[in-house]
């Protein structure tokens, strides 16, 4: 899906964003008749320094002023590959970016990540992983890694990762390996306009409790982790000294 | 190629001498590690080796699993106090991040984060996301990197620790980059897209991953600690690591919107001074650092009096 048919689709009632160089930042009427943050990445953009900076500022400057809900519509690359980037230290970009995200939910500006075309590796974890409910368009293309570098890496033939591939969900680029791992909350379907969608899921949001693990159990596409991670929360929590 | 194990990059950065011992923290292993840094015999694991908590999916790809999928979580004390660890193993897979290895991190913060008192201690050494389990090792990142905010939220230090043979690398460096104060060493090595995975995306000519120097002024200890992207600049000694850590844990962790403000200002800022720079080289010599060329050789003890003159101050502000 085009952006511009997203915005459409999404903001009937309007939308007032800006888009340089992949990058997107503005602000849509809702369906409720509110006004939501909205920004993102678009064209496939990679994520480096600059991308991710001018996103958290878009984030940070909303955080204390603003009420209603962030919107972050992504179509990424991945972050940046390059030397400048990693001298100047992107990691502690993107992650400012998702910190950003993250404490916006937690002080009552409830996240919604909207994937509608790819993402990958640091750039979704920036993004999309960063918000509390992350909802999928049909079509969207995540891939934390893609099979030929997959091959390349593991040294198996592309045939054989895509028949490993069939039988799970664990390793595989794709949404509905993702979405079966629990970090995609719904799909969207094709046939009811998004804003109707977007407007029923902001009638029906969860709190910030983070659910993938269970998600991903329900789903069978992440079966062990929500019960280790329960054991040895449990172990951390039962077992305190004084 | 976005974020594997090979990210680690093959070869150390820095070279120690043949038979430094276990007192190296680079040498030493996970456990070794856990040993010698907390208080003496304190170390309780969560999920022990006897209970068999391994990964499901390496078989599927012909590779052995490992009894604690690379990672041993617990609780320990640290000068005295009460604290949750987590260490990677660097020697298993990489020290990547898959389904069971993620999982027993995100529970570890999780209770942290509920205790909201007891201080958090990430022991990282890591490639990144483990590739045959890439969509569970991602997530599980996305899922720590949010525990890690909501424990700060809470009030609790969440501290990291890098020094060890695969560096900090891909998500690793993002969970790094959510802590509240990082150790590292002239080893340790912090980025997202490792010398390898630039070099396979971008060509030599962009970075050649086989100039060692070349990565280690890019994403190396002393670089980081210079530019304020570590706030702790010790030694290769697993006694150094704990006198810093000690620090650490006494030190405010929480996280509000003032915090963020103030990183988004010290983000903001360094663009602008270095943005344009080439080599890390360029960086050193604008921060005033009278021979720059000389920080690579220099021993821990001349470094970090340097640093603290000449480098940016990376405590605050994360």
């Amino acid at each position: 899906m085009t952006l511009a048919d997203l915005l459409a689709s999404l903001f009937p009632s309007g939308h007032d964003i800006h888009v340089d160089k992949g990058v997107l930042v503005g602000s849509a009427r809702l369906p409720d008749g509110s006004d939501a943050l909205v920004l993102g990445v678009t064209d496939h953009a990679p994520i480096g320094v600059d991308e991710a900076i001018v996103l958290a500022k878009a984030v940070m400057d909303s955080i204390d002023r603003g009420t209603g809900p962030i919107l972050v519509l992504v179509d990424s690359g991945s972050q940046r590959m390059s030397k400048r980037d990693e001298l100047l230290g992107l990691n502690e970009y993107l992650s400012h970016l998702a910190k950003a995200l993250i404490l916006a939910d937690l002080k009552g500006r409830p996240t919604i990540g909207i994937l509608y075309g790819h993402s990958a590796a640091g750039a979704f974890l920036a993004t999309a992983l960063a918000t509390r409910v992350l909802v999928a368009i049909p079509g969207a293309e995540p891939a934390v890694m893609d099979l030929p570098s997959m091959s390349r890496v593991t040294k198996l033939p592309i045939e054989v990762l895509e028949e490993k591939a069939k039988s799970t969900a664990v390793f595989a680029p794709g949404l509905d390996n993702l979405a079966k791992t629990g970090a995609v909350y719904a799909v969207w379907g094709d046939r009811t306009s998004l804003d109707r969608q977007l407007g029923a899921l902001l009638a029906a949001m969860p709190d910030t409790v983070d659910r993938r693990g269970a998600l991903g159990k329900e789903r069978g596409g992440r079966t062990l982790a929500a019960d280790i991670a329960a054991r040895v929360r449990h172990a951390g929590l039962s077992g305190a000294r004084d | 190629m976005h974020v594997s194990r090979a990210e680690s990059g093959g070869d150390p950065v820095g070279s120690r001498p043949a038979g430094a011992g276990p007192r190296s923290w680079y040498e030493a292993s996970a456990r070794q590690r856990l040993d010698l840094l907390l208080d003496p015999g304190s170390f309780a694991e969560f999920l022990a080796p006897p209970d068999r908590v391994v990964s499901p999916h390496l078989a599927l790809f012909d590779l052995p699993h490992q009894f604690d999928d690379g990672i041993a979580v617990g609780r320990g004390r640290l000068g005295g106090r009460d604290v949750l660890v987590a260490a990677q193993e660097g020697r298993f897979m990489g020290g990547a991040f898959g389904e069971v290895h993620g999982a027993k991190l995100t529970g570890l913060v999780k209770a942290a984060r509920d205790l909201a008192s007891t201080p958090v201690l990430i022991l990282f050494d890591t490639g990144g996301v483990r590739l045959q389990e890439a969509n569970a090792g991602e997530l599980a990142i996305a899922e720590i990197m949010r525990a890690v905010i909501e424990a700060r939220a809470a009030g609790v230090p969440v501290v990291g620790l890098i020094g060890g043979r695969a560096g900090c690398y891909g998500g690793g460096g993002l969970i790094a980059a959510c802590c509240s104060a990082l150790v590292i060493s002239e080893q340790g090595r912090i980025a997202v897209s490792g010398p390898e995975v630039i070099e396979t995306n971008r060509g030599v000519e962009e970075f050649d991953s086989r100039d060692r120097a070349l990565v280690w002024r890019t994403m190396g200890g002393k670089h980081r600690r210079l530019i304020g992207a570590a706030g702790t600049f010790v030694d290769d000694a697993v006694a150094a690591f704990r006198a810093a850590a000690i620090e650490c844990i006494g030190e405010n962790g929480a996280i509000d919107a003032a915090v963020l403000a103030a990183e988004q200002e010290r983000l903001d800022t360094r663009v602008q001074r270095f943005g344009t720079m080439e080599d890390g080289l360029d960086i050193w010599a604008a921060l005033g650092i009278p021979d720059p060329k000389s920080v690579p050789g220099m021993p821990a003890e001349t470094f970090i009096p340097l640093a603290d003159q000449f480098g940016v101050n990376g405590h605050d502000a994360r």
